[in-house]
Order: structure tokens, then C-alpha cells, then sequence
């Protein structure tokens, strides 16, 4: 099937290839060289892009004068407690789609589908209010709980298209073999479903992490997390182009590198199972 | 499939989520419809009255709402056209054999790792100021006079940047789309004497193109809330030359506490973004048999 | 002990009826096949049986207790399935292993328990592998390994060897009839395959379309089968239907000649024709031959025959192997 490629063809796509991509990454690479730069030889024309005189200091500063680290913790605590709590709503209502379906389940997860569609703004004055009238604002609780909801449809749907590449078959065979229903949960289909609960994690915590409507909108200094925090350097901090990028470099760091990791889940995760 | 008691158990376990979302869903949007017939301001509390459709009027007639949905759409626009047809090209080169494909291939997906508030500060200070940006100083390098960017060109501006967010998403699905093609396919289309051209055009992008219309669906169904970038960018100005839909129900509910129009222009934006859901949903639906 | 008896049963999907009224006794220690043509009813009847789907109306009695409403497991019956159904995240032995588990059985029990199916089933070298590194063949082994450590009343299998080569096919087909006499315990089996039908059976069920068509032993149903579905779903070749005036001599609107039971002449006989294809098998020769005025006649030769491509022949039935079928496709007794 596979005929060899030239070696001329190869290396020109090789070429262009590299080109594109670190063209596409620059922007990336670029804000983690200037978090170890000065401040003024961050905004030096021309600019230094390997021969400068390298420093940490920044990331140290960053760290004392705002208090990044609080932040860094309103994100994690966010982002994986929003996930795990829907996970634990998702896991069984997609056991449930998956291995018992009805005439209605199709209607039920488009119906679902369609509540991520609703544009934030739709629902943001009614959130708004009751999260004043609650005592809710500016609260890692109130956040885990509406990024909980939003991203629950996305859940649902991907352990969904997961579960459902179980075969039943073997779900009945368990049955006949004398397990319970919760034996059946624990024994058989969670350890088979493992890798797709595990990318679902993924995907979601990186969405809850990058989330920037709800962040922005619902909390201030005390349970800001990064992409609230981040967007305080729009203001004059911004001018102070390396600790920006050193606070920049800190809140993609972690998140990248999970998604580099979940990339092939991400496609059936953002596609509802549409594309795979 | 099933026995009646697996059913009955099956209903039990899908009650927490179906409740739940339908709370989610339903209790604040029947609110903002209540509140959208008001006339209610924050600022002025205990003075709520029945007004009807008369903040439709309002928001609908504001010089602000056609200038925000004329942005809304050109930023759609701007960044499908520029994600899809990058990303159709992206996935043809990525799906070329080279050396050190995968790390390449991490390079262009990364962008869409990257919170919104980061790209949008990195790119409007570091890359795009017109001082000591680095767009200046190569635009001073080949003897150009540098752009203001955010001054001149302010919706373009945020364009590039959600675009740049949003070519790896759609390089990704339809790099995958592209690698599920049946390479026999292609193979026979070559036996058939179909050149490289007439083989993209009449095998493989026949092929992509469902998976192009899920880009394109769900991209817009982002993209109309695009939020953050234009916060920390421009704020909506100068003027409301960046003000989105989205933006302007942000304005009024949260800057001039204006409830009762925030609300108008919370369903108003409600109805645009289902009119693509429903072609979404249907796309998906058909899928799911 | 494993007496099944199926009352009335009838199972209906919403308005679809799949199986209208069913009546059935299987005796302790009988092997029983149930062999229809896909979509006839047969894996829904034995889904039935296991409990893993309700039943509509109707009993099913086993050892004469009702288990109608009864949970699968409860029944005291095994099911190899056609994918087999094995545990991917568990090794060979653990497979084995987790029925007697799920019902509390001592460490020691099921340790000898599982060794034992291991042995008898030759997959003692394999009980530390996972299903995903072992072959076709050892995975079904293990899947009824699975079913016999549980002693079950009686074993289900779900057209067990469609997923298997031909050679593996007969080899299982063999290992499992050899299991049925050293286990003593009854057995329903689901196929497609009309060979498996007449090789393992005690006694054969044919369905078509959710109906009994005939009930009896292998050799009944080639000898007397009831009606034109049974008479041309049994037997391969198929039965040479012939329809018309040739008929209508014998007072019948239908007759059927099995191809072995026409014999063969360059000199004369009864039916004139060409010979068309030749299938040689070796051991037979299946001539496909068109038969002036009756159409194309397939009729079986000894293994050497030297007919070939366009030579006459003449072919002469049977008188006594001649089946007789009346205008709604009976069979005349």
C-alpha cells in the first residue's frame, strides 16, 4: 500500500511544514522567552530573541506581588471540581442512555446538546442576580457549580459515544454470570470504560480552566481563578510585558501539556462524537 | 435490549442529570424572559414595572445593536473563513509525510490550549503594539511604516487573534476527517487517472465535507459568545466598533445595570445562536442512528 | 437436571411481533438447535430463555418452576455468546473465575473449579493471558469455560462458531458435541447453519418468521419434512423443487427431489438435459443441469465423474424419495 516518498518531496514538506508550525506556535514561544527577560529587554527593539540575559526573577515576582498562587488554586479547584461533580452526575445517566436506550433517549441527548448551545449572555442576569441575592459571588462554590452545569451536555455525550462502544454482549454476559447491577458498574464496565472516563477528565478540565465567560463575569479578588486574573494585566500592569509573561506562561503551561496528551479525544469531545 | 428492570433502574440513573439541566436550562431563561418585559435598573431598585416589549424596542432600535450584530457577524465570518480555509490547508500539509510530524503537529494544535484572556493580552501588547510590538518592528524592518493595530483596524485585530485560537480546532477535525479517508479510495481515483488536483476535489473533499460543517456549526456556536478577548483588548471601542451582541448585553446588565434591556438582549442573542443550533442538532441527530 | 418447557410464549418489540405463540419441551440432557434463516426469531427465543429480554405473555417453566420473571442469573443457566462477551481487562483465569465469584464461592473452590474447566478445555498454558492475545478458537474455549464452572442446568450458546474460520468450525463443532456427552447437561444452541444443525442435534427446531415450522431429530427432518420451508432449508445441496405439469402427474402442486436421490445416465431416463456446471469436490461431483422444460436441476454424481460442460445426461428420481407438497407448500403424509 505505502510506495516511498521521494527524499527531495519529503524534505521540502519537512520544510514547509516546520515553518507553518512554528509560525502558528511563535506567539506561545515568544511569552515563554520574555518571562525570563527584564522588563527592558522585553520591550527592546530590536528585539532579543536567545542571547539575552536570562532570569527567573519574574516567575519570583509574580508569585510575591499578587498573590498568583491563590489564584492558580481557585482554577484547580475550579476546573477539576466542576469535572469530577459532573462526572458523577454524567457517568450513570450515560450507563443508562448507552445500555438501556428508549425511543426517547435520541431526543433527550440533543435536548441536552441544545442547553450548551444557549449563549451564556442568555442566562447571565438571572445567574447574576440569584449569585447576589446568595451570598454566591465571587465564590469557588457558586463557579465550580454553573462551569459544572455547562459543561455537563459535553460530558454526557462523551462518555456516551464511549459506553457505547462497549459491546453489550459482554455487559449480558455479566449479567448472566450472576452480578448485581452495581457489580456489573464496578467489575465490568467501569474498568472497561476507564480510557474513555479518563480522556472525558481530560477535555473537561481543560474547558473548565480556559472557560472565560462565566470566570469573568461572576468573580473578583477571592475566587478569581487565572483567566480572571490574567485579565487584570489588560489594565497598566500590562505595560510590564515580562511578568505578564511570566504569569501567562505559568496558566498555559499545565493545560498544554494535557491537551497535547488528549488531542485525539478532543476531536470526539468538541465534535459530540460527530467526527472521530 | 433490555429487561423492564434494567429500564426502571436506567430512568433512576438519568434523573439527577435531565433535573438538573433542566433547571439550568429552564429556570433562568424563563427569569430573563420575565425580566426582559420589565422596566428594571439595578440602580433605581423598587421601581420594577410591566413594559411590555418596550425594551425590545429599545435594544432593537439602539445604533449600538446594528453596529453589534454587523460585528458579530463579520467576526463569525472573519474567523470561519480564516480557520476552515487555514485549517483545510493545514490538514493537507499535516497529513503529508515529513520529518517530525508530530511535533509539529503539537505546534499547531497548542494555540487552542492557550485561555482566552492570555491570547488576547499576549497578542495585543507583545505581538501588535504599535511601539515596540514585534509586527512593528518587522514592518520597520522591511522599511514599512508600522500599524496601530487595535487603533485603525480594531475588529480585524480581534479576528486575527480568535482565529489564530480557533485554526487548530479546525485543523484537528478535519486532519482526522482527512486521515479516516479510505486510502483505497484514492488509490482506485489514481487507477481512474484522476490527477492530484481532480482527486482532492471530486474524493477528498466530497469527504470532508461533513466534517466541515461541524466545524463550521460549532465554531459559530463559540464564536457568538466571544467574550473575553474583547474585554481585555478594546473594551468594546473605540466607539462600538468591536461591540458584539454578546458584549453589548454584558454592558448593559453589568456597567449600566439595565436589567430589564440586558434581558431583551440576552433573548435576542438566544435567537440567533439557535437558528445555527437547530442545523447542529439536526446534523448531529442524523448521525447518532 | 435441566427441563425446559416453553408455554405460549410470545414476545412482541412495541407493535413488531417477533415470536407469535410458542410451544416447546426440551427433556434433561437433550441437545436441542434451534436453525432458521436470520431474523427468524431464534436468538430472540433463546434471549428469552436466559432472561435477558422480558417476555411478552406465556411461561417458561425450567425443571418445572416458573422462571419467567425470574433474574437472568437466577435461572441457573450459562450463554456463550456469538462474540463471546469476554472480560478484556481480565486474564483468562479471571474470566473463568467470575461467576463463581459473583456467587461467593470459596478461593479453593474456585481455584479447582477453574483449573478444571482449564483442563478440559486446554487452556491450562493460557490462564494468565488476556482475552485480546489469545485466538479465535481459545476464546470461544474460554467463553465456554466460563459457562460450565457455574454447573448450569442448562447451557445457551448463541450461534457460537460464525465468528470462526471453516477448519476451526468443525473442529469446535466436534469438541462441543464431545462436551455434551461428557457433561450430561442439556443444551440449546442458535445457528444459521443448517451443518451444525444436522451434526450436533438431538433434536432440531426449525423457525421462520417467530413460527415453529417442524420439530424432530436430524434424520425426520430429512426424511419427512413437514412443508416447503423445512424441506428446502434441510439438506445440502438444496432440495430441486419442480413445479407444473411433472407435478401435477403425481397429484401435487409442488415436488422435491434431494440431489442425492436422482440417478444418472448418458444412456436414458426420465429427465433430458445438459450438463452446466461441474462442482467437483472429490469425494463428490454436484452437477448443476438444465433440464428441458424444468429448468436448472442440481443433482449429486460420484467424486470421478467424467461429465463435463455441454454433454447430455439423464436423470432418473427416486420414485420413494419423492416429496409431495400440496398448494399451500404441505407436505402430503
Amino acid at each position: 500500500m505505502a510506495r516511498s516518498i521521494p527524499t527531495r518531496t519529503r524534505l521540502g514538506f519537512t520544510l514547509v511544514g516546520w515553518l507553518v508550525g512554528l509560525l502558528i506556535f511563535f506567539p506561545i514561544l515568544w511569552t515563554v522567552l520574555t518571562s525570563f527577560k527584564s522588563e527592558g529587554t522585553a520591550i527592546a527593539t530590536p528585539p532579543q530573541f536567545l542571547f539575552f540575559q536570562w532570569t527567573a526573577e519574574n516567575y519570583a515576582e509574580v508569585n510575591s506581588r499578587s498573590d498568583y498562587f491563590k489564584h492558580f488554586m481557585n482554577s484547580v479547584v475550579i476546573s477539576v471540581g466542576s469535572t469530577l461533580l459532573g462526572l458523577l452526575i454524567a457517568i450513570p445517566a450515560a450507563w443508562a442512555m448507552a445500555f438501556a436506550p428508549t425511543k426517547r433517549t435520541k431526543d433527550v441527548l440533543l435536548w441536552m446538546l441544545s442547553t450548551k448551545m444557549l449563549p451564556a449572555v442568555g442566562v447571565l442576569v438571572p445567574i447574576y442576580l440569584l449569585f447576589r441575592d446568595t451570598g454566591l459571588l465571587d465564590t469557588r462554590i457558586g463557579l465550580t457549580a454553573v462551569l459544572t452545569m455547562s459543561n455537563l451536555p459535553i460530558i454526557v455525550w462523551m462518555l456516551y459515544t464511549y459506553f457505547r462502544e462497549i459491546p453489550g454482549d459482554i455487559l449480558e454476559a455479566a449479567r448472566m454470570d450472576g452480578a448485581s447491577l452495581a457489580k456489573e458498574i464496578v467489575y465490568v464496565l467501569t474498568p472497561m470504560a476507564v480510557p474513555g472516563i479518563a480522556s472525558t477528565l481530560l477535555l473537561n478540565i481543560i474547558l473548565a480552566w480556559n472557560e472565560a465567560f462565566w470566570t469573568l463575569n461572576l468573580t473578583a479578588a477571592k475566587a478569581a481563578p487565572l483567566t480572571a486574573f490574567i485579565a487584570s494585566y489588560s489594565s497598566p500592569e500590562g505595560l510590564f510585558w515580562a511578568k505578564l509573561s511570566a504569569a501567562s506562561t505559568l496558566a498555559i503551561a499545565p493545560i498544554l501539556v494535557l491537551g497535547w496528551f488528549s488531542q485525539r479525544q478532543l476531536v470526539r469531545g468538541l465534535t459530540f462524537g460527530a467526527v472521530k | 435490549m433490555a429487561t423492564l428492570q434494567t429500564r426502571a433502574s436506567a430512568r433512576l440513573m438519568m434523573t439527577p442529570a435531565v433535573v438538573l439541566l433542566l433547571l439550568w436550562m429552564a429556570v433562568p431563561l424563563a427569569m430573563t424572559l420575565y425580566f426582559s418585559m420589565l422596566r428594571y435598573n439595578l440602580l433605581m431598585p423598587g421601581m420594577e414595572e410591566w413594559a411590555g416589549f418596550l425594551n425590545y424596542r429599545f435594544f432593537l432600535t439602539d445604533p449600538a445593536f446594528f453596529a453589534g450584530l454587523l460585528n458579530t457577524l463579520l467576526l463569525v465570518g472573519g474567523v470561519l473563513a480564516i480557520s476552515v480555509g487555514g485549517g483545510i490547508l493545514m490538514a493537507l500539509l499535516l497529513d503529508q509525510p515529513f520529518f517530525g510530524q508530530g511535533l509539529v503537529r503539537l505546534m499547531v494544535i497548542a494555540p487552542f490550549f492557550v485561555m482566552p484572556t492570555v491570547s488576547a493580552l499576549v497578542w495585543k501588547n507583545m505581538l501588535m503594539h504599535p511601539v515596540n510590538g514585534l509586527f512593528a518592528w518587522l514592518a520597520r524592518t522591511f522599511g514599512l511604516q508600522p500599524v496601530d493595530w487595535f487603533g485603525q483596524a480594531p475588529l480585524f485585530s480581534i479576528v486575527m487573534i480568535v482565529s489564530w485560537q480557533w485554526l487548530p480546532f479546525a485543523t484537528l477535525i478535519l486532519l482526522t476527517a482527512l486521515q479516516s479517508l479510505d486510502s483505497e479510495q484514492k488509490e482506485a481515483a489514481e487507477m481512474d487517472g484522476a490527477g492530484a488536483l481532480s482527486r482532492f476535489i471530486y474524493i477528498v473533499l466530497p469527504h470532508m465535507a461533513r466534517a466541515i460543517t461541524v466545524v463550521v456549526l460549532i465554531e459559530t456556536i463559540f464564536l457568538l459568545s466571544v467574550f473575553a478577548e474583547i474585554l481585555v483588548t478594546t473594551n468594546g471601542g473605540p466607539g462600538v466598533q468591536t461591540t458584539t451582541v454578546t458584549y453589548l448585553v454584558y454592558v448593559q446588565a453589568l456597567l449600566q445595570f439595565d436589567v430589564g434591556g440586558a434581558s431583551a438582549g440576552g433573548i435576542v442573542a438566544v435567537v440567533l445562536a439557535n437558528i445555527v443550533a437547530i442545523f447542529l442538532v439536526r446534523l448531529i441527530g442524523k448521525n447518532l442512528d | 437436571m435441566g427441563e425446559i418447557r416453553l408455554e405460549k410464549v410470545h414476545k412482541a418489540f412495541g407493535t413488531t411481533v417477533v415470536i407469535p405463540e410458542i410451544d416447546l419441551e426440551i427433556a434433561d440432557n437433550e441437545f436441542v438447535v434451534f436453525v432458521g434463516p436470520s431474523g427468524c426469531g431464534k436468538s430472540t427465543l433463546l434471549r428469552l430463555i436466559a432472561g435477558l429480554e422480558d417476555t411478552t405473555s406465556g411461561r417458561i417453566l425450567i425443571d418445572g418452576e416458573d422462571m419467567t420473571a425470574r433474574a437472568p442469573a437466577k435461572r441457573g443457566l450459562s450463554m456463550v455468546f456469538q462474540s463471546y462477551a469476554l472480560y478484556p481487562h481480565m486474564s483468562v483465569y479471571n474470566n473463568i473465575a467470575f461467576p463463581l465469584k459473583m456467587a461467593g464461592a470459596d478461593k479453593s473452590v474456585i481455584e479447582e473449579k477453574v483449573r478444571n474447566a482449564a483442563r478440559i478445555l486446554n487452556l491450562t498454558d493460557y490462564l494468565d493471558r488476556r482475552p485480546g492475545q489469545l485466538s479465535g478458537g481459545q476464546r470461544q474455549r474460554v467463553a465456554i469455560g466460563r459457562a460450565i464452572v457455574r454447573e448450569p442446568k442448562a447451557f445457551l450458546f448463541d450461534e457460537p462458531l460464525s465468528n470462526l474460520d471453516a477448519a476451526l468450525r468443525g473442529a469446535m463443532r466436534l469438541e462441543i458435541s464431545e462436551l455434551h456427552h461428557q457433561l450430561h447437561t442439556t443444551m440449546i444452541y442458535v445457528t444459521h447453519d443448517q451443518i451444525e444443525a444436522m451434526t450436533m442435534a438431538d433434536k432440531i427446531v426449525v423457525l421462520n418468521a417467530g413460527r415453529i415450522e417442524q420439530v424432530g431429530s436430524p434424520l425426520e427432518l430429512y426424511r419427512s419434512p413437514r412443508n416447503l420451508f423445512v424441506a428446502g432449508f434441510i439438506g445440502s445441496p438444496r432440495m430441486n423443487f419442480v413445479q407444473g405439469p411433472e407435478a401435477e402427474k403425481l397429484g401435487a402442486a409442488t415436488i422435491g427431489v434431494r440431489p442425492e436421490h436422482l440417478e444418472l445416465s448418458t444412456g436414458d431416463g426420465y429427465w433430458k438435459g445438459k450438463v452446466g456446471v461441474a462442482e467437483h469436490l472429490g469425494s463428490d461431483t454436484f452437477l448443476h443441469v438444465d433440464v428441458d422444460g424444468l429448468g436448472q436441476v442440481t443433482a449429486r454424481a460420484d467424486g470421478e465423474i467424467g461429465l463435463r460442460h455441454g454433454e447430455t445426461v439423464f436423470l432418473t428420481p427416486i420414485r420413494e424419495r419423492v416429496h409431495r407438497f400440496d398448494d399451500k407448500g404441505e407436505a402430503f403424509s
